[in-house]
């Protein structure tokens, strides 16, 4: 099967200080998502990750390079690349199925306001939110927002989501509860989803595969890492998996060692694909 | 406890209001020497000279020239002896006039210099210089252009509300959130409903702010520039008073001068919490 992104060659540079000359954030980050699939970028603060999402998104424009999704080379910001923020980015003066509506009044503008409230009800019942239609955001709790934003995301019926650290701002527990949720309704939409995180068990959890950046600048894409871990996998039952933590020292040692090593040299490797062998881990 | 607050507050303020009239009271009793004159004479004299009478009113003459006010607001006796209601009308016809033209220049304009950097810089340094010119050192050029005494008026108000509309326009539009551009961006919504759904009510409170401000520097002018103009309006009104040597009516005028600016003020304070919202 054709990826359905293709990610190729990706380069940003800022005009940095006249001394120094521009900076270069990433150079020559490539990858490919299926349809279907759950892809993680995990990195350290400063290595563009965001950045790279927002080129994906249309919102950023890289210096080189391209992003095709569905066959279309991506120029700008679409509809069918629907966006969950990092400070879920809600407009306050709206209520939650508002915001919700806004959006997608904005996919279907011919729809009657009878169809909008009713389409934008059904995901905001399908984040939990059911009896907080009414509310404003700021009358909302952290983990709330972001599940408006998540159902905002949703309603559009975008072909794939990009994800921006949407868990960052949220406790441990209400992560946790969301997480579970995201993980069901990828689940049951077989949404094509690119994620940004930083918390190696939220990828083991939600990633089909998970690309590990190195530290910048000229940060690059170092590693790609297949989460073996079956699909179907709970919050409750994976840290159970034999499987699970030789995943996850493997990820924690590349964010606490390995991401250094690549400095300065990304661009020009390949990245490693590890299709990850417990059993290699162990030998190890 | 916060009921009880404003109940203590409610009688703080009656006790300084009672204790500032007692005292206006007793300065104003009266202890001027009366000097002896013959009847004829007495009858051109004022009561000051007669009776010893302080030249500045009271506030039982003050009182009672509210109340004479009060019971005929609207009585129109030729040009200069008209009911305060009708010179307050005039003032308020004229405010909101000059006001309104201001809000149709300065919004749209607002916008634009908050949505394009270019516009912005390229307009600076005309608003930086014409801001500071006092709206009535407009009036001779208004009177020479305009060649109509009230119609110049509305200008000079138009021209003073402007400022503070429309950078405050430009600001709150300026400065709406990235985040809420980038979700519009990504909702491929289009210019106008971006300009009507996300922009104008991210940056409402900061314009109404603006607006508020506005209303109140045009309530300021508006007295200024009607003692300039003459013919009618709460300003004219006070100075007719003044040649007329009626202190307690020029009193009188100030407090009605002073509540319409509250209330103008309490207006435009519960519109912006109308359109505010909470981050």
């Amino acid at each position: 099967m054709k990826p359905f992104v293709f990610v190729e060659q990706l380069r940003k540079m800022y005009p940095g200080a006249r001394a120094e000359g521009p900076l270069c954030v990433f150079d020559g980050v490539s990858f490919t998502i299926d349809k279907g699939e759950f892809v993680c970028l995990i990195g350290h603060s400063g290595c563009g990750k965001s950045t790279i999402l927002n080129i994906v998104a249309g919102l950023d424009a890289a210096t080189s390079g391209r992003v095709i999704v569905d066959a279309t080379e991506v120029r700008g910001p679409s509809l069918d690349r629907g966006v969950v923020f990092q400070g879920h980015a809600l407009l306050p003066w709206l209520s939650a199925r508002k915001n919700v509506a806004f959006a997608v009044r904005s996919r279907w503008p011919r729809w009657t306001e009878e169809q909008v409230a009713r389409h934008a009800q059904k995901y905001l019942d399908m984040v939990h939110l059911t009896g907080s239609e009414q509310k404003k955001p700021a009358e909302l709790s952290g983990g709330m927002k972001q599940r408006v934003g998540i159902a905002r995301a949703f309603a559009i019926q975008p072909k794939m989501l990009l994800l921006d650290e949407p868990f960052g701002a949220l406790d441990a527990l209400t992560r946790g509860v969301i997480q579970d949720e995201l993980l069901q309704i990828c689940a049951a939409t077989r949404q094509t989803v690119l994620m940004i995180t930083h918390d190696v068990d939220e990828a083991i959890l939600l990633a089909d595969r998970i690309l590990l950046m190195s530290n910048g600048p000229r940060a690059g894409i170092a590693e790609v890492v297949e989460n073996l871990l079956p699909r179907g996998r709970t919050r409750q039952t994976i840290h159970r998996d034999p499987h699970y933590y030789p995943l996850r020292n493997h990820l924690l040692d590349f964010l606490v060692t390995r991401s250094k090593r690549y400095r300065n040299g990304a661009g020009s490797e390949a990245p490693r694909t590890t299709a990850h062998e417990p059993a290699q881990e162990a030998a190890q | 406890m916060t009921s009880s607050l404003r109940f203590r507050a409610a009688i703080v303020s009656i006790a300084l209001f009672l204790a500032f009239v007692g005292i206006w009271h007793i300065a104003t009793r009266g202890t001027g020497t009366v000097a002896a004159m013959t009847p004829e004479y007495a009858k051109l004299m004022g009561l000051t000279a007669t009776q010893g009478k302080s030249a500045m009113p009271g506030p039982l003459d003050v009182g009672a020239k509210l109340w004479e006010h009060l019971r005929r607001p609207f009585y129109d006796n030729g040009p200069n002896d008209k009911g305060l209601g009708i010179q307050l009308g005039y003032s308020i016809a004229r405010v909101g006039l000059g006001y309104f033209l201001a809000v149709l220049v300065a919004i749209p304009f607002g916008f634009l210099i908050g949505m394009s950097p270019l516009i912005n810089r390229a307009l600076d340094p005309f608003i930086q210089i014409l801001k500071p010119i006092s709206p009535l050192a407009w009036m001779p050029l208004a009177l020479y252009t305009i060649k109509d005494s009230s119609v110049s008026s509305v200008f000079v108000i138009s021209i003073c509300s402007l400022w503070p509309m429309l950078l405050n326009t430009a600001h709150g539009v300026g400065s709406v959130k990235r985040e809420w551009l980038d979700v519009a961006r990504t909702l491929e919504v289009s210019p106008v409903r971006k300009a009507l759904h996300v922009v104008l009510p991210a940056a409402a409170p900061t314009i109404l702010t603006g607006m508020r401000i506005s209303m109140g520097i045009a309530w300021l002018v508006i007295v200024a520039a009607e003692m300039l103009v003459g013919g009618t309006g709460i300003g004219y009104f006070v100075w007719n008073e003044w040649n007329n040597l009626s202190l307690a009516n020029v009193i009188f005028a100030l407090l009605v001068i002073g509540l319409m600016g509250m209330l103008l003020d309490l207006g435009f304070a519960s519109l912006g919490k109308l359109v505010a919202y909470q981050e």
